[in-house]
């Protein structure tokens, strides 16, 4: 009678049915009566005042209810704190329409509001402005004098600073036998999810909203929409069940959310609110950085020295920060140490977390150091890494929960089949092309936040759950349900978990690879506790047949309770509902990580990425013809969408280093590709083969399910193994990204 | 405003629009039919593939108005929960979506791609699948996806 496991196994995402029969709704599509469609006029300007707004030919258009902007906007929260959302960094939040002030290029400074989507659209290109223009400083390269370290605060304790200088730097890496400095650039991206944001707000009455919005925190957005307009928390209601990605830009609620709300309630109506693609470009985004290190090793190829310094670019009103300067000690066992990060403040908009944030920057530079080291030494770029293996966290002086990447190096290697490889650059090729080999290590954090779940067992015996966190698109909905499942040993069928809702229990934000465990361990908490109170319940039973056993001696299978010894004799859920006079028995608790335990450890999830690359002799063009990255990441709950989630970030690697960047014009002080024509990421033409492996990764310290998460490991690596491998093929260190086919030429 | 009549997945609406509505606008603010995605409004994602006359399109590149009496097919259109088009079910089983919003137009792009019957290879499905933009990065399942339907030749 022993079920199989269903955490494991590869299910087919269970919304699937939803989302390629169109069923599946996001927030621009709920169908809302007597809606009305605002537009978002943005700022031409890059810094300077609004002198003044002349909104008649506007509002003379037959259709426009009204155009919104800092002059006649209703009543607004004037302490930045009421601003300040979960993730909002330290320094002055952006406050939209709060004065006449400009701060960065494509800040939103007007709101048109319409009957209908191409009025309102109209009408926005009629709205007129006088400024005043300031001098503005936008390109980090022209800036680095005003580097200085960033403030700290509460959303950065995620995201410690470097750790202190360890040893002699300058003199290890002075008296070092083999050294290698290299600068690294990089630009400004942008997350362009698929979906643009969007809201749908629902006016329920004086101080009452519904919204539909696209958000990876449903309760970060609530608490913000209530705080800003002094609405009370339990009548603002965010729902995002379906969000069209978002890889970070929906971890902080986003300006059309505040304006879709504020239209809501200045005419009392329905209204909807959809940036557009250029749009998407003006509110957040990787932000360029620049990076030095210095690497030096023995001999015998052993690490000495490593320094790395960072600058990276922040906006003038708040200081983001992105760990870069911190990965390579946690990697790599060198005495001497000096690691540094500055940001340096721009007239740009705040940057925000976008997938693999840091880390995918640093380890790029790290690993494309490494590689540089290999050649100077006649090592194998593999041999180097096993060389310089360290099982402990040297930066931290503290073992790690586990570390399988050795055996990702050793498998990766092997699927790939590197010992193929000869080392000399220009040294492998097909035809006219140039082929290269090249490997990379990728490392992220393994984090866990606090989450509620309430757990019910209803009158069908069935198992319903209840958190307020989202699913972009990672397969946390089915994730969970496979948990659950397990939990209460019940068919997938008989658990129905429900999410995407800020009225549900507390989670936080969708962000950091985090959720996995976050809401796994919640829901851990919560069926724990609902088995104690559905015997609590059986045991006032007549003739309750376990009355003399444990509770640990009462087996939860196939929606009944039984002893090992006799399954013959059980209960079924829905008798002790019936007993129960049909009320539905549940409890709900907080899932925590196990700080105090995990203090002396440091979490990690690794990587290894080896790729294969063609250059074309004539043309310089660059194809990733074939790729295979190796995960050790814990327990893994689905393979089926862990690998989509490692595929996808994989692809995100081949874009960082070879396709997208947002390019700013210096002059005007604003992007200038905003639009998904000039903004290049990869088409299916450009995806060859591809592999994942996931390494056996035991795990009993981290959480009660051993789980550390996919959604950002998988991009870490790719873009060194992809700069190494046209280093291997053309003899050409690119060290700037994306890499251009005519640096190759 | 002009009458304009589109028969959209078997059914014929009449509709008055103004001349400046997109079809894909027509499709989702007017008709309700929201499987239809806005990814860019320009041409540039492929998120409002659909089928006109027989033809993938791109919807946001078309005026409703200029579409009179065509024979349209959507997302919705093509099959239903108790009766997936194998296209459909191929996505499903291939994890060929992540977020999903992307994922109808890959769908009815692939619907029209196979009937245009130019692609043999892979290479080539991937090349004449390439105007369709993917964020979660799944081309591995899309592509996977069509060559399965593809070489089972029960598209049509």
């Amino acid at each position: 009678m022993d079920k199989d496991k269903i955490v494991g196994k590869p299910i087919s995402r269970l919304e699937g049915k939803l989302k390629v029969t169109g069923a599946a709704k996001y927030a621009a599509e709920y169908e809302v009566e007597n809606l009305l469609h605002a537009y978002v006029v943005n700022s031409p300007v890059t810094k300077g005042k609004i002198k003044s707004i002349n909104i008649d030919k506007a509002t003379a258009l037959p259709g426009v209810i009204t155009v919104l902007s800092h002059i006649n906007r209703p009543k607004l929260a004037w302490f930045d704190l009421q601003y300040a959302d979960m993730d909002a960094p330290p320094g002055t939040v952006f406050k939209p329409f709060y004065n006449d002030e400009i701060l960065y290029n494509g800040q939103p400074i007007a709101l048109v509001v319409a009957e209908d989507f191409e009025t309102a659209r109209y009408a926005a290109t009629l709205v007129e402005f006088d400024f005043e223009e300031k001098p503005f400083e936008t390109f980090l390269t022209d800036h680095t004098e005003q580097a200085r370290p960033p403030k700290f605060g509460l959303a950065t304790a995620l995201k410690p600073p470097p750790p202190p200088p360890t040893g002699d730097f300058e003199q290890a890496y002075q008296d070092a036998a083999v050294k290698v400095e290299s600068e690294y650039q990089h630009g400004t991206e942008h997350h362009n999810p698929m979906e643009m944001f969007a809201t749908t707000t629902v006016y329920n009455g004086e101080g009452k909203l519904t919204i539909y919005d696209k958000t990876q925190g449903t309760i970060n957005n609530q608490l913000f929409v209530a705080n800003v307009f002094g609405l009370k928390y339990k009548n603002v209601r965010v729902l995002a069940p379906f969000v069209g990605g978002a890889f970070g830009s929906g971890l902080r609620p986003q300006y059309q959310l505040l304006l879709c709300a504020m239209a809501a309630i200045h005419l009392k109506r329905n209204v909807r609110l959809v940036l557009d693609r250029k749009q998407m470009f003006f509110f957040s985004h990787r932000p360029p950085t620049k990076q030095n290190l210095k690497f030096a090793t023995d001999v015998n190829g052993r690490l000495t020295a490593m320094a790395h310094t960072a600058l990276s670019e922040t906006s003038s009103y708040e200081d983001y920060f992105e760990s870069v300067a911190s990965w390579s000690h946690k990697l790599y066992p060198a005495p001497n140490t000096l690691f540094e990060q500055k940001v340096v403040p721009l007239d740009v908009c705040t940057p925000l977390d976008m997938r693999a944030p840091g880390g995918s920057t640093a380890l790029h530079a790290i690993e494309c150091t490494m590689d540089e080291l290999a050649y100077k030494l006649k090592i194998d770029p593999l041999e180097l890494r096993l060389l310089n293996y360290s099982d402990t966290d040297p930066s931290a002086k503290k073992p790690y929960t586990s570390k399988a990447l050795r055996a990702c190096y050793l498998q990766a290697a092997e699927r790939f089949g590197w010992k193929n490889r000869t080392p000399e650059p220009r040294s492998m090729t097909r035809g006219n092309k140039l082929v290269g080999y090249g490997m990379a290590t990728g490392i992220w954090d393994a984090l866990q936040f606090p989450s509620r779940v309430e757990a019910i067992i209803n009158a069908d015996g069935k198992l319903i759950l209840n958190n307020a966190v989202t699913d972009i698109g990672t397969g946390t909905f089915t994730v969970m349900t496979q948990i659950a499942a397990d939990e209460l040993g019940l068919s997938i069928e008989d658990v129905d978990f429900r999410y995407g809702d800020s009225q549900k229990p507390f989670s936080m934000f969708q962000g950091g690879s985090a959720m996995t465990a976050s809401t796994g361990v919640g829901i851990v908490v919560a069926t724990k506790e609902l088995k104690k109170k559905i015997l609590k319940v059986a045991r006032k039973m007549d003739n309750f047949p376990f009355a003399k056993s444990d509770d640990k001696d009462i087996i939860f299978e196939g929606g009944r309770i039984y002893l090992k010894a006799d399954p013959e004799i059980s209960i079924s859920f829905k008798e002790i509902v019936a007993f129960n006079k049909g009320r539905n028995i549940k409890t709900t608790n907080m899932g925590k990580p196990h700080m105090l335990k995990l203090r002396n450890y440091s979490k990690a999830t690794h990587s290894a990425s080896f790729v294969e690359v063609e250059v074309d002799i004539e043309l310089g063009n660059v194809t990733v013809t074939r790729a295979v990255t190796a995960v050790a990441a814990g327990k893994i709950i689905n393979p089926k969408t862990a690998k989509s989630q490692i595929y996808g970030s994989m692809v995100w690697g081949i874009s960082k280093a070879l396709h997208e960047e947002t390019i700013m014009d210096k002059k005007l002080g604003k992007y200038i590709n905003t639009n998904l024509g000039e903004y290049h990421i990869p088409v299916h033409a450009d995806i060859k083969d591809m592999d994942v492996i996931f390494a056996e990764e035991e795990d009993e310290l981290i959480n009660e399910l051993g789980i550390k998460g996919v959604g950002e490991i998988g991009l870490v690596g790719m873009p060194a193994a992809i700069s190494n491998a046209i280093f291997h093929a053309t003899g050409k260190r690119i060290n700037s990204l994306p890499i251009h086919f005519d640096e190759l030429m | 405003m002009a009458k304009t009549i589109l028969t959209v997945n078997g059914i014929r609406h009449e509709l008055d629009l103004s001349p400046w509505v997109s079809l894909l606008d027509a499709l989702r603010d007017r008709l309700l039919l929201t499987g239809t995605k806005k990814g860019c409004d320009h041409g540039q994602c492929g998120a409002c593939t659909i089928i006109c006359d027989d033809k993938r399109i791109l919807s946001c590149l078309s005026l409703a108005v200029a579409k009179n009496g065509s024979e349209i097919t959507t997302i919705e259109g093509l099959g239903d929960d108790d009766n997936l088009h194998p296209l459909q079910q191929a996505f499903i089983d291939h994890d060929a979506f992540q977020c999903g919003y992307c994922t109808p137009g890959q769908i009815c792009s692939a619907v029209g791609m196979l009937k245009e019957n130019r692609a043999t290879t892979r290479d080539e499905v991937s090349e004449l699948m390439s105007g369709n933009l993917c964020r979660c990065g799944a081309n591995k399942g899309i592509i996977d996806a069509i060559m399965q339907v593809k070489d089972g030749g029960h598209y049509e």
